[in-house]
Order: structure tokens, then sequence, then C-alpha cells
């Protein structure tokens, strides 16, 4: 059965769904036609001395953005407009309970010290995740595969302990990236791949160079610059800057505090997506009072998402329904009824649940995301007038992590969100894994989870994935006031396509393949 | 000559003393500050498994006692170790990073120190004259409205914050009239020209800052010395006052002006760290403020110690100058 996702096919059969989520400015009237040329200067934050070229690794903007998206390729990639097409995988077949999955492998194409790729990479490339001892953030989804075969030179079988429909989705993660087999290290050392740019010159933590390599898979679809230099600016205000005064063309995560002065300058554009980072308040629902769906559906209904949005991300972001779904994702249920502050709703519930009033802790620290304790106060104020009184409890954010998420019975928190349904849910709300933050108990939702993660038929997903946020908006233990947009900022030298991806910031971390001079 | 040398050789002893009781303070500092390496670099990330992993990865499961003296022995056979960040994705990669490796502390600090040294140098070669020649003419013109106009403008700007200093420079510099870049990425390959260009905003806020100090110090050291017999002796003899000033007042106002000098001299080394930042200028002290987020201990205690290091080198070069330019001290009774 030949098999080819489309990630948002559907999605954009109903543009409105596509207008009400993609925010991108794209008030410029006419883009120009990509042409090959120039150079591309980024200033970007999220750079540590410790980066090095191993995908394993990878866990911040400057290295997700140059390894898969500069120097690297995975199988899979996922296109601006959130299509799934094959980048070193021309395309793939899977069995009909989707554990079995044969890709055929591009031919042609070459790393950049001129060793042919072919399906021993892959196969190396693979078991790096698996090997003893290596800590790869990927190791979940490399683990699941129990046998990985070379059928050719450029076909591979990989089968899974159980089913996974979403398995050519997982392979564009940016942590999986294809090394040459049997020089691992070495291209680990000096970075290389078979990406679009090679690497001239890196200085981890500091600077990054690369050149256009000739001719390239990829040409006339991606990879417009002669060069790509990206400086490692973590620094704020410095970085802003660097764009104002035009020593760089591109910038990430763009400082709010000086948006308008940013916005007044005529050679600077802003681009914003919604994607799926969303800010959390998970209560562990085996503690008392949580253990009440009448008390989460009262605090569903006592939270103002408007007014978080508008004050902590300063609007930029979209309001959330309590499901950690988000428009970047494949099977977001857009249509779900939206949940609204409603001081007398949470009365009722209050009183369903057989309570006048309630006293409740809610820990918040900055660390759980920026602006998290004044979200948590904002609650507390909108709280109120439903008759439940939040008591705001401040802490430290060093050891936030260990000390009070997952611990505490209701506190704040951030997830950058997940490319597939699945791999959202199986993080954190499957019962058992280690990162479940709410412990929530819910049969159907369960069941649901195991059978999405076989199922081929978009159509069907679409229904069970559909439901489980219907049912995560209604009854879940997990407050998701707000999704918070990718902001970033560039020249208006530079140009890109009619979609911007919003998997990631930058342009889904691709913008030095996808954009152009313009 | 020789109680120069005896001199010398006793300031040293005392400042290796000082590095010793340096390095003890800053690892109880760094191990008091809360949370560790493996929770800072694990983030969200922290579960109790993967926390007690790279603690026993990086032996900071070992108590603190056992963890200083292995540290200090290593840094007496000159291996300042490696640093955590290197040492854990080496760890996640599954390869050995040996002594004085790739990973090490000395080989990331290297190029980082240069390019600091370079900054203070070319700061030091801008700032130096600068203040001298300001401090000479305010004391041949004491009292006058330059003198004055100088005081002000010196002190307003040692006031200031550095990083208000180093914005205003951009402001004015680079955004208003281009002629300087506003960043200082400056790198290895780069030409010598290219460098100075990069380097002149963080080398003038430097030069603001350190400037009043040493311009006042001259200033204040030859006027003291006009009172003196011997000066009036000279201008009875109708020599003019510029002679006077530079010729017989400012050798015997060199030994203050001097330590002035050095002790600046030492803050150009150890103060850049706000100034790196904001010109993203890759030196120690952004690597120094990198480190300390991520509790990188080893980075930070081998950047102390240079910190720690250049201060006592400076302070005793200082002595040790002051005493040759005052032949009192050279010889005494």
């Amino acid at each position: 059965m030949r098999y080819q996702m489309n990630r948002r096919g559907v999605l954009k059969a109903g543009a409105a769904t596509m207008a009400a989520t993609a925010l991108t400015p794209l008030a410029t009237a006419a883009r120009s036609e990509p042409s090959r040329g120039g150079d591309l200067r980024m200033g970007i934050a999220g750079a540590n001395t410790s980066d090095s070229w191993d995908g394993r690794t990878h866990s911040d903007s400057f290295m997700i953005m140059h390894g898969h998206g500069c120097v690297f390729d995975c199988l899979t990639e996922v296109t601006a407009s959130g299509e799934l097409i094959g980048e070193l995988a021309e395309n793939w077949e899977a069995s009909p309970d989707a554990k079995v999955w044969t890709f055929n492998l591009r031919k042609d194409v070459t790393f950049h010290n001129g060793k042919p790729f072919g399906a021993d990479d892959v196969l190396e490339s693979l078991m790096m995740h698996t090997a003893e001892g290596a800590k790869s953030a990927a190791k979940p989804i490399v683990s699941a595969i129990q046998g990985m075969e070379k059928l050719t030179d450029h076909q591979i079988q990989l089968t899974l302990a159980a089913g996974n429909a979403d398995f050519p989705y997982l392979m564009s993660d940016y942590h999986i990236l294809m090394y040459p087999a049997g020089m691992v290290e070495e291209a680990i050392a000096n970075g290389i791949g078979t990406g679009l740019y090679k690497v001239e010159n890196f200085d981890p933590g500091v600077r990054l160079v690369c050149s256009r390599v000739d001719g390239h898979y990829k040409d006339g679809r991606a990879g417009w610059f002669d060069s790509v230099e990206s400086i490692a600016i973590n620094d704020a205000s410095a970085r802003m800057n660097a764009l104002m005064t035009g020593e760089v063309d591109a910038v990430n995560r763009v400082d709010f505090k000086i948006e308008t002065l940013l916005r007044a300058n005529p050679n600077i554009e802003i681009f914003e997506v919604t994607g799926n980072q969303h800010f959390t308040f998970p209560m562990l629902t085996n503690v008392d009072p949580f253990t009440d769906v009448h008390v989460r559906k009262a605090l569903k209904y006592a939270v103002n998402r408007q007014e978080m949005v508008d004050k902590i991300l300063l609007g930029h972001g979209k309001i959330g329904n309590d499901h950690p779904i988000g428009p970047a994702n494949q099977y977001y249920h857009s249509e779900l009824e939206q949940l609204e502050y409603d001081p007398d709703k949470a009365r009722f519930h209050l009183k369903e649940a057989g309570m006048d009033s309630l006293a409740i802790d809610l820990s918040a620290s900055d660390a759980a995301f920026p602006g998290a304790v004044d979200a948590a106060q904002l609650y507390q104020a909108s709280a109120e007038a439903a008759g439940i009184s939040i008591n705001v409890v401040q802490e430290a954010a060093d050891g936030y992590w260990s000390n009070v998420w997952l611990k505490k019975p209701w506190c704040a928190c951030y997830w950058s969100g997940r490319a597939t349904e699945d791999w959202m849910f199986s993080t954190a709300y499957e019962l058992g894994v280690p990162w479940n933050d709410n412990h929530w108990d819910n049969q159907r939702f369960q069941d649901l989870l195991f059978e999405g993660r076989a199922e081929l038929d978009s159509d069907r997903r679409r229904e069970i994935y559909h439901e489980m946020q219907a049912l995560m908006s209604a009854e879940g233990g997990t407050i998701i006031p707000m999704y918070a947009n990718y902001v970033d900022a560039n020249s208006t030298k530079l140009t890109h396509g009619p979609d911007l991806g919003n998997l990631w910031q930058m342009d889904g971390s691709r913008i030095a393949e996808r954009w152009w001079m313009a | 000559m020789h109680s120069v040398l005896f001199i010398v050789i006793r300031r040293l002893g005392l400042g290796v003393l000082t590095l010793f009781a340096v390095s003890v303070m800053i690892f109880l500092s760094v191990n008091m500050l809360p949370g560790d390496f493996a929770e800072a670099i694990l983030g969200q990330g922290a579960t109790p498994e993967a926390i007690a992993a790279i603690r026993e990865d990086l032996g900071l499961n070992k108590p603190a006692v056992t963890r200083y003296f292995d540290w200090l022995f290593g840094v007496l056979t000159g291996d300042f170790g490696t640093s955590f960040a290197q040492a854990n994705f080496s760890a996640f990669a599954g390869e050995a990073t040996g002594k004085g490796g790739i990973g090490s502390v000395a080989a990331q600090l290297e190029p980082r120190f240069m390019n600091t040294l370079f900054l203070a140098m070319v700061s030091a070669l801008i700032s130096v004259p600068l203040s001298l020649t300001l401090g000479i003419l305010a004391a041949l013109f004491r009292n006058s409205a330059y003198d004055r106009a100088v005081n002000i403008g010196t002190l307003s700007s040692i006031s200031s914050p550095e990083f208000f200093l180093a914005y205003v420079l951009i402001l004015f510099l680079a955004v208003l009239t281009p002629i300087f870049p506003s960043l200082s990425n400056i790198y290895a390959d780069m030409s010598m020209a290219d460098r100075l260009e990069r380097t002149m905003l963080p080398a003038l806020t430097l030069t603001l800052v350190v400037t009043a100090h040493m311009m006042r110090m001259t200033r204040a050291a030859i006027i003291n010395l006009l009172a003196s017999p011997y000066i009036e002796m000279a201008r009875l003899k109708g020599i003019s006052p510029f002679r006077v000033i530079v010729v017989h007042a400012l050798p015997n106002a060199l030994a203050p002006i001097i330590n002035v000098i050095a002790l600046n001299l030492a803050y150009l080394v150890t103060g850049v760290v706000v100034v790196e930042v904001v010109f993203v200028y890759p030196g120690i002290g952004q690597l120094f403020v990198d480190s300390v987020k991520i509790r990188d201990i080893p980075v930070v205690q081998a950047c102390c110690l240079i910190f720690a290091a250049a201060y006592i080198l400076l302070n005793l070069m200082a002595d040790v100058l002051s005493i040759i330019s005052n032949p009192r001290l050279r010889h005494p009774k």
C-alpha cells in the first residue's frame, strides 16, 4: 500500500481555518520569485559553548536551526505549509497495521566529504540513538524500532514494536539526523552532512559560517543563499540592536519590550506564527480536591484566557482550550467549542462539587514560562469572582522542574508541543509515562490514544484525535490558557514564500533553506 | 636591586596564597548557588534518573571537599579539567575527551582569553595616553573651564553603568552616525584592520570607564607637587609652566600614577564581563557568564583564577614600577 500523508490537506481545503491559525503578516504585496545569491546573516539566541553537531544533544534554537535546517538532513521533512514530504527518503510504504515501514532512499546524494548516501548510513544514524550510554532525546522514537533491515543500497525496512501511523513524521524530528556510516565521530566533529550548506567555520557558542554546496537534490526548491553566517547573540538587547543597525538580516525571539521600535523601522518586518508551544497549569487529578471533575470544570471557567494572552504574551499568542494540540498539528480541532471565562458557571460547578468556596495553592515561578507568576496572579484575580481563592505560591526558579513540577498538586508549566498528536499525548497524558504531570485517568481517552496510534486511515484518526481533544477540554486536569507565538524579525532585504512553518521558530527552523534575497 | 627581587618573590608567594583563598571562595560560592549543572542543563527534562545519571558521570555526587581537592591537584599539575558541558556531551556521544584535549577548559579558555587581552590592550592604548594628557593639561590649567569640563565629563562617564555607556555609544556611533559596527564579533581569521574596527566600540566604552580614575590621579599628583620648593625654584628660573610640569613635576608624580594605571589595566581584563555581553564580543567575560548560567564549575573556577591572577600580577607590577621610579624606595635605609 502506497501511503503518503498530507499534513494539513484538509485544513487547506477549509481556508478559513488557515487564516485563523497562521497569523503571518503577509502584507508585502508581491513577493519576488526565488533566486540564487546573497549571504544570509543571522543573530540567533539559544547558542551554547557546548554546542556540537551531535543531533542527539540538540535542544536549543541555534543547533536546531543549523542541524536539520542547514547542514544535515532527516529522512522526512515538514514543509512550510505543514505537508510531510521526503527529505533523504524519496517515499515510503507501511504495512496495514502500521508496524512495518519501508523507506525508499534518494539516490545520487552525497555527503559534504564526497561519500555517497545509502541504506547503511540510515541504519547507523538511527542506531546512534539507542547506543549504550547514549542519552538521546529521540531515544523513545528509535527504541520503538524492533528490527532494522537493509533491503537494497537504497531501501530499508523498519519494524516497529507496535503500530505507529505517525512514524514518518517522527523521522522528521530534528534529533534524527543522517550521518555518514563508519565516520560518525568525524561527522560530528566537523559537521559533515548532506544538507544544502556545508560548514566552513564553526566556533561553538560564537559563530557559524556555511557555504552552499554545488549541485544538491533540493536545487530549484530550496537553498537560495550563497552562504549563511550565524552569530550567537543570547542577549536580547544586543540581538535586536544587531538587526536595527543592519549587522544581521534576521533574528529570532523578538524582545517584546522593544517591539514598537522594531515596527517603527521601515526596514524591519516582524513575522510571527502560532505553533504548538503552549503554557499550562497542570493539576494532579489524583490529589484532592482535583479528583472532582466539577472542581476542574470550575477552574476551567474561572480563568480569563484572553486577558492572559493580552497581558502575559502582549497579544503574541492565541487562547488555548485545555488540550495540548496546537495549530501546527495535523488534526487540530479548530471547531471545538471554546472555553470562556464565566464566573457563574464556575460557581455552578463548585456547587455541584458540594462547595461554597474553594481555597487552593497554585505554585508558579518564571522558570515555568516567562510571566508565569503574573499569569498565576491574573488567574487569582479572575477566580476570585467565582468564589475560588487561589493562593499563588512563588517558587524558586532554580530546581523548579525537579522540586515543583510533577510534585506540587497544581503548578505552572510549559510545553513546546510535539509534531504529532500521539507524540504529545503519549509524552504527558498517557497513564504511567514519566512526564505525565496531571495523572488524568480517563478510560475512554487512554483507549482512543492506543487506537489512534495504529490507525492509518486519516479520517478515522481525525475523529479519534478530535474526540480526545474534546474530552480533555471538557474534563481534563490541565488548564491550558494560551499558545505562545514564535515571534522573529527580519530585514526587508529578505523575503520568503507564501507560508511560514509553525513547528519551530524561524520558519520551522528552515529559514536558511527556504528564504531568499528580495 | 636585591631588595626589589626579594619584594617580588615575597609578593609572588603571597599572590599564590591569595589565589588559593580565591579558589576556595569561588568553589564555595558556586556550590552555594541553588541548582547544579545537571539541573541547569536538563531544565524541564530534570527527572530524578536523568539528574542522577549526569551527576554520576561528572562526579558531582562526590562530597564537595573531595571535588575541590581533585580539582586543586589537577590545577597544580597544569590540568584545569574538562568543562562539564563538554564532558556531558562527550558522554552523550560516548567518546573520551583526554587531558588537554578539545574539551579541556584550557583549550576552551585560550582563544577567549586572547580576545579579552586584545580588547584590554586596545583600550589601554587609547585610555592611558588620553588620561595622562587630559590629566597633565588639567593640572596645567587647573580651575579653568577646561579643567572643570574634563572633570565633569570623566566623572559622569565613570558614574554611569557600563551597559548604559555602551548603549549611548551604540546610539551615537553605530545608529545615528554609523561609523563603527555595533556587533564586535571578532574571529580568528580576521584581518587586523577589521578586528580593530570591530573592537573599537567596546574599547571606547572601557576607555570611558577607566579614564576618570587615571586622569584625576595624574592631575592630583602633579598639583600636589606644584607647591614644593623645587618647583617654585624652577618657576623662578623662568621655565615655562608646561616644561615645569612635564620635566620637573611629572617624574616625581609617576609612582602614584603608575599605581592607578596598573589597577585600571587589571580592571580592563577583569571588568569586561558586561561590555562583552552587550557587544557580543567573544572574550572570557562572555564565556564566564554562559558558564555561571549552567553552573559549569571548572570553567567558572578557571575564569576566576585568571581574573585573580591578572589583579595580583598587575598590582605587583605596579609596586615594582613605583619602587623603581622612586630612588628612595630603591635604596631603603
